[in-house]
């Protein structure tokens, strides 16, 4: 089909389906008009029943803490085969550097890369990183851990949680990347031990899960002492999930960032 | 009653949807396919959404205050991570195609196979 036949038919099936939309979210209550039983029930019950503040993370690691577990998962399962996907990458750029002898200089579209991290050291001269980004690289990495912890442990009180705050542990590694070069990055991103930031993430969730279980309820039943609303140590297993999951998303993010800085460095750019 | 929101999420999810179909670049198309799912987001916070509300969250305000929807939240929350996980294994299947085929044109892709 060519392209412009394609775009045509496109904008035919676009104008019915934006008819349909407008049947159907015409049948919405207006915005600001919400009146769902469920949001305004658990919002006016949830400290009470809970003692965390924040009931978005109540919701998430409580009252909906199996699809959390799911989702988890998805990310979990995701990070792993996007490892799975750029290894078999790296090892077809092993063969044929072997059949090649390494000579290319890397930057074409067909460029076989340039062979393992061990032989590209050496020979790759980086473009150097500016004295600024640097500087400013290295003052942000100590603040973005610390914000990182904080956002995954304060999750049951303010906004915040595992998700967000492992995203900014990951952005912390990401920062000594852009700050840096591929050798920094290389000694501050023990890969074995993030693989086992991931799995431990994944893994408490269930035992927490099963913890629920063994104090005689049901999976995921929040059975640590709830604790007084407002103290770091209220929401009982809300607080411990957040960490897990932070763990997790941490573990998971790093892994996916250095594949694709591992790709960058063989297919042939600097740091 | 005011469905200026609701249009914004049709919007950003057709826009999106005609970037995927005339994408000329895998990047770009995974990056079209990011805008259709920030439709769902737009779509499920402004259903929750009360007029004059507060944020879920009673850290600093009584417990009686008229909040938000939590829950389409918490679902938001899912959908962010989601689409993270699929951008970050579609943008690994780019380089995938790219190694394979030597170009990341959907179309060249699709006239090679044949």
């Amino acid at each position: 089909m060519t392209r412009r036949r394609r775009t045509a038919l496109f904008l035919v099936a676009a104008v019915a389906l934006g008819l349909l939309l407008v049947v159907a979210l015409a049948g919405l209550p207006g915005v600001g008009h919400y009146h769902g039983v469920y949001g305004l029930g658990i919002q006016r019950i949830a400290v009470a029943q809970r003692k965390a503040t924040d009931i978005v993370n109540s919701v998430t690691f409580d009252y909906r803490g199996v699809d959390t577990m799911g989702e988890e998962f998805i990310l979990f399962t995701a990070a792993i085969g996007l490892a799975i996907l750029l290894r078999e990458l790296r090892g077809e750029s092993r063969n044929s550097d072997e059949e090649e002898g390494g000579e290319e200089k890397g930057g074409e579209e067909d460029d076989e890369g340039d062979g393992s991290e061990g032989s590209a050291e050496p020979e790759r001269r980086h473009r150097a990183t500016s004295a600024t980004l640097r500087v400013a690289g290295q003052a942000l990495v100590g603040p973005l851990v610390v914000l990182g912890v904080y956002v995954v442990t304060h999750g049951q009180l303010t906004p915040g949680g595992g998700f967000q705050g492992g995203c900014i542990l990951a952005a912390a590694l990401f920062v000594v990347y852009l700050a840096g070069r591929y050798v920094a990055v290389a000694r501050v991103r023990p890969l074995p031990l993030i693989e086992v930031a991931e799995a431990l993430g994944a893994g408490g969730y269930a035992a927490i899960g099963i913890g629920g279980l063994i104090s005689g309820s049901d999976f995921l039943f929040n059975f640590v002492p709830l604790g007084t609303s407002g103290n770091l140590l209220s929401g009982g297993t809300i607080a411990a999930l957040s960490t897990v999951v932070g763990l997790e998303v941490a573990g998971a993010f790093s892994l996916v960032l250095s594949e694709f800085i591992d790709q960058r460095l063989l297919r042939g750019g600097g740091t | 009653m005011s469905f200026l929101a609701y249009a914004v999420a049709a919007w950003l999810f057709l826009i999106g949807l005609y970037g995927v179909v005339t994408s000329r670049h895998l990047v770009h198309m995974v990056l079209c396919l990011g805008v259709v799912q920030a439709s769902t987001y737009v779509l499920l916070l402004s259903i929750g959404y009360r007029t004059g509300a507060k944020a879920p969250i009673f850290a600093d305000i009584p417990t009686s205050s008229r909040v938000v929807d939590p829950v389409v939240q918490a679902l938001t929350l899912t959908d962010v991570v989601v689409e993270a996980t699929v951008t970050a294994l579609l943008l690994a299947l780019v380089l995938q195609a790219q190694k394979r085929f030597g170009t990341v044109d959907p179309d060249e892709i699709g006239s090679l196979k044949g």
